[in-house]
This record gives C-alpha cells, structure tokens and sequence, in this order.
C-alpha cells in the first residue's frame, strides 16, 4: 500500500503548507481560430485539495487539462501551476506533475513492471530507487501478480490502475486523471475510486475531470461545472446540490407519448419540474409526499423513484441538458 | 500499511538534469522494447545476408563472372561488387524499421509519445531519442551484415571499420528522413506499404545495386542520383576495393547524407513538438 506519510524530515508537509495554491487561473483561454475551447475561465487550487471539472463532452475540460499539464499553450489569460508559467516552463512543471490520460497509452509490448520503470526513467529517477518504487505501486494498484504480464493481456480496469500507479511514479505535486473511470464497469470503477480516494486521504492534490456525477461527489473537495467552455457554478458538491437543487427529486415516468401531456397537470406539486423526453422530475424537500399528491390526482406512473439531489440535477438546473446525452 | 517515505517531486527530480538527458531516457526505453524482438534481429540480421549472397551473390554472380570474367564488374568480381550494396540496405532498413514503425506508434497506434511528453520530455527529446535507438538497431543490423560478407570473403577485414561508420552514416540519413515523414502521418492507411512499393523498392533497384549506375540509361539514373542508396553504395564501394571516385564527387556523397541527417531530424523535431502542442 502506497503511504504518504513518514518519519523523514522530507516528509509529505501537508499541514504546514495547506495556503500553498498549486494552480492559480485567471481569465485562462483557449482558442482554435474562431472556436473558443476555454473562454475566460478563473479558479484556484490549494495543496492537498481534490479539484474537480464536472461538464459534458466538449465542455472545455480535457482542453483545461491540457493547459495544465503544460501540453497545451493558453491564448489569453494567465495560468500559474506550482507558481511557474506553463508557456515557458513547461518541461519544469511536468517534471512535478502525475497525468492520467483519457486513453491509456502503455508499451503494450513490455511487462507490467517494465512500464512503471520506463516511466520513471523518464524522470531521470535511479533504478535503485525505482526497484522500491515499483514494489509500492503494484501493491497500490493491485497488481503484484500482473508484474510479469505483458500489458496487452491487461483488463480495462487493470490497464486504468496501471496508468495511475504510472502517474504516481515520480511522486507528483498534482496528480491529474483526465476521464479516470470511463469506459469501466461497475466493479472496476468502485475498486479504481477507492485507490483515489486513499491518496486523497493521504493528501495527494488531485484534479480531476468527469462526467459522471457520482464520481464527482465522491472524490472532489470542490467542482466546477463546465458548459461551453465557462464555468456556471463553482463550490463543493453538498453546496452546490444546497444551492441548486432541492433536497430530494421524484422520477416519474408515464410513458414517452405521455410525458409532455402530463407535465403541466403536475408542475406546481414540486418546487420546480423538468420535463425530460423519457421521464419528468419533480425537485421537493419530500419526494414521497409529492407522489401520494400525483396519486391523488388520479395519475398513475409506470414507475416511480425518489433520490436525494445530486450534481445531474445541478447540471440539468444550470444549462437546461443532462451530462450525458 | 508501510510506512515509505513521500519525498516529493521536488526532491526527487533533477528537473535540468532530466530534461538535458531526455533523449537518453527515451532511447532507453526504445532500446528495452527492441529487446523483446532481439531472437528476431539477430536472425533476420544473419539470414537475411546468408540468403541474398548464396542467392544473388553466388548464384547470379556466378553467371555474371563467367561472362564478364573474375574481375568483369568495376574491375572485381560480383560478389566484391555487390557487397557495399548489400551492407548499405541492411543499415537503412534497420534504421527505417526503428524510425518509421516507432513513430507511428508513438502518434497514432499507442499514443505513446503523449504519455512521454506528459513528463519533462520535450518533442525534441522524444524525436533525437528515438533516432539515438535507431543508430543502435542500424549498428547491430550493419554488424552481422559485415560478419557474414567477411566471412564469404565479399568484403576485407581491414575495410570493416571505415565501412561500419559510414554504413551507419548512411542508414541514420535515410532513418532521419523516414523519422520526419513518418511524424507527419495521421493515419496508417496503406502508407508505409506505398512507401515500400513505390519509393524502397525502386531506390532499390535503380541505385547501382545490382549493376553499375551508368550501365542505365541517362533518363533512368536521376532516380540513383537522388537516392541515398545510391550515395551511400558509392562510398562503400570506395571504402570496400577502392571504387574510383572523384574527390568531388565523394564530398558530394558525404554532403548529401550529411544534409539528409540534418534536415530529417530538424524538420522532424519541429513536427514532433507541434504535433504534441495540438
């Protein structure tokens, strides 16, 4: 198991430097000819904060992602990460940084441990060094009976594990997971969040872009929610879900042909509805009391649901769409 | 839970250090991957030679020594003749396969290059490292080709240094090009097998290989004179039995490689940077 802390005086100093902003933006901005891709967005991150950028596809957040990783030259505005500019101490700020792509990108053709060392030789790292680095992370990702495969013969989730002990390899200031959970199933994303979550306990910076809502409120200490490449909202997931959304919300569904007939008869039980093409939610502080009041009025949902808020509503609420559509 | 110690990048990494040793890191790393394939190199590297000097050199050389007599081809026999050729396509497929395939890999296939660049690794580095790996593949290549022209006595003893330098020389030039086109390709479809049929294969057949470049007919040698096969042959040829050039036109060889190197890997460090910043 990966441990951040230590009896060494150059110990992971998270107490005593918690002030410390690791990334500072302001106005940042990024253009493709006429396409704004990021449009003058500000936001700030504290060491040891999980940050997170919530937002549909194309909403502007791998391309801030970029720009932090010092991949991706900004076109306006100012853009500080552990208090170097990325246009021209690129090299300076990767060196300090942890990334985990979208896409996992191995050498499919070398083992396991041969990518967590090439990866650290990248850095310069000393292979003694390493021997003891690579131990650490296969136990992290729970890959020590893997070490000997080839990558290729690697699951998805596997492979997803791997390329986040690879970004811890340098022992990074930020760790940054672009999508970390996308295209895994159920069980695999709930072993991968308890890997994140541990370093997020053990004081890692984490930034972190998704597009799923649960994800987001499991890891982030605070979000923005991204559309269009700006930002709507910006706080932790309980305030946003406080500030936009009520306590709970009621899912009914009365059929596809009939949603849109039924909608009005039943906007005023809640304390605002969005009618959706499949289903029509009812935002209340009781769920439960606004289905018996639908009951009441003769109507019979095929089926019925009440959940607490969640940051889905918050995005629904601030630009009109679902995240993922 | 242990209780390892997190020092931090900052303490860990000597940020110039690591930046100024990129191409070695990245080199490294190619030369780890080429290792897995080294049982294949090492007998492709021996057969390859076995199989086109029995054939071509014996075989054919036979035939053309029996016509022309035992020193008929440039004043020696045909296999003497041939050898230079042969060591000099040996160096440029080993460096084409480890520029051309890796780069490919590193853009499109695996992405591979994103996940350096994700580092303190600068295109430069990535580019200058991939060609640092090549170089070894292209000596190991130029190596065992040598191994066996000694021994079927095609090639001396004595020219082996002179020839193993300037065989790299010349397979670095043409991996250097094969490097930046390589780094401009978007997608695979089809490119490099176009590039095999219709740029290797011909450099390949009209560069003096197999006979005498002015044998052609004047309107055919241009495709010699601008290929590096061509260039490179002519100054193994030189190195190997004493070919008769021109001091001229030998500078004319040397310079022409030499540009090639240059620009290739200039043109190519400049696509590689761009195209990790989009």
């Amino acid at each position: 198991m990966l441990c951040l802390s230590g009896t060494n005086q150059k110990e992971f100093q998270l107490s005593e430097q918690t002030n410390e902003y690791m990334i500072i933006a302001k106005d940042l901005t990024k253009k493709y000819g006429d396409f704004v891709a990021v449009d003058g967005i500000n936001f700030q991150v504290k060491r040891g904060e999980s940050f997170g950028l919530l937002g549909p596809n194309g909403a502007g957040k791998s391309t801030t992602m970029r720009m932090i990783a010092s991949t991706l030259q900004r076109t306006g505005g100012d853009l500080e990460i552990l208090g170097l500019d990325p246009n021209t101490k690129g090299p300076e700020i990767r060196a300090h940084l942890g990334v985990v792509p979208q896409a996992d990108n191995h050498d499919t053709e070398l083992k396991v441990w041969e990518n967590l060392y090439i990866y650290g030789r990248y850095f310069g790292l000393a292979r003694k060094f390493l021997k003891n680095k690579i131990e650490e992370l296969l136990d992290f990702a729970q890959l020590q009976e893997k070490r000997n495969v080839k990558v290729e013969e690697l699951s998805g989730g596997m492979k997803r594990r791997l390329t986040i002990a690879r970004g811890l390899v340098n022992e990074p200031e930020i760790l940054m997971l672009d999508e970390p959970t996308t295209g895994l199933d159920p069980q695999a994303r709930h072993i991968l969040w308890d890997r994140l979550f541990r370093l997020k306990e053990q004081g890692v910076t984490l930034v972190i872009t998704t597009h799923y809502m649960d994800e987001a409120e499991q890891l982030c200490d605070r979000l923005i929610v991204m559309d269009k490449g700006k930002i709507m909202a910006e706080g932790s997931p309980a305030n946003l879900i406080k500030e936009y959304s009520s306590k709970e919300v009621l899912e009914v569904r009365f059929g596809s042909t009939k949603n849109a007939e039924v909608a009005p008869l039943i906007e005023k039980l809640g304390d605002r509805v969005e009618s959706l093409p499949d289903r029509i939610l009812i935002y209340s502080e009781d769920g439960e009391a606004v289905l018996n009041q639908i009951h009441a009025l003769g109507l019979e949902p095929q089926t019925s649901l009440v959940r607490r808020s969640s940051l889905e509503d918050v995005f629904l609420r601030l630009t009109g769409r679902t995240l993922v559509e | 839970m242990s209780t390892t110690n997190w020092q931090g990048a900052r303490e860990l990494i000597n940020v110039q250090r690591a930046i100024s040793r990129g191409p070695l890191y990245v080199a490294e790393h190619r030369l780890r991957n080429m290792s897995k394939w080294i049982v294949s190199m090492i007998g492709f590297g021996i057969g390859n030679p076995v199989m086109f000097l029995l054939s071509v050199g014996i075989g054919v050389g036979a035939l053309v020594d029996s016509n022309q007599g035992s020193a008929g081809v440039d004043g020696v026999g045909y296999l003497t003749f041939l050898a230079p050729a042969l060591l000099a396509t040996a160096a440029i497929q080993g460096a084409m396969d480890e520029t051309m395939f890796p780069t490919l890999e590193g853009f499109t296939w695996g992405k591979l290059f994103f996940g350096m660049n994700a580092t303190q690794l600068s295109g430069n580095s990535i580019a200058v490292g991939v060609v640092l790996a090549a170089g070894v593949r292209c000596s190991l290549s130029v190596l065992l080709y040598e191994l066996i022209l000694v021994l079927f006595g095609a090639i001396s003893l004595a020219a082996v240094p002179a020839l193993t330098l300037t065989s790299i020389f010349s397979g670095m030039a043409f991996g250097a090009v094969m490097l930046m086109g390589a780094s401009f390709v978007k997608q695979d479809d089809g490119v490099f097998a176009v590039v095999n049929r219709f740029i290797i294969t011909p450099m390949f057949m009209f560069s003096g290989t197999y006979y005498p470049l002015a044998v052609l007919p004047i309107y055919l040698q241009w495709i010699g004179w601008i290929s590096p096969m061509w260039h490179a042959t002519e100054v193994g040829r030189f190195l190997s039995y004493g070919h008769q050039i021109e001091p001229w036109l030998l500078l004319t060889h040397f310079s022409y490689l030499g540009f090639m190197l240059v620009a290739g890997i200039a043109i190519a460090t400049w696509q590689f940077t761009r195209r990790l910043a989009k």
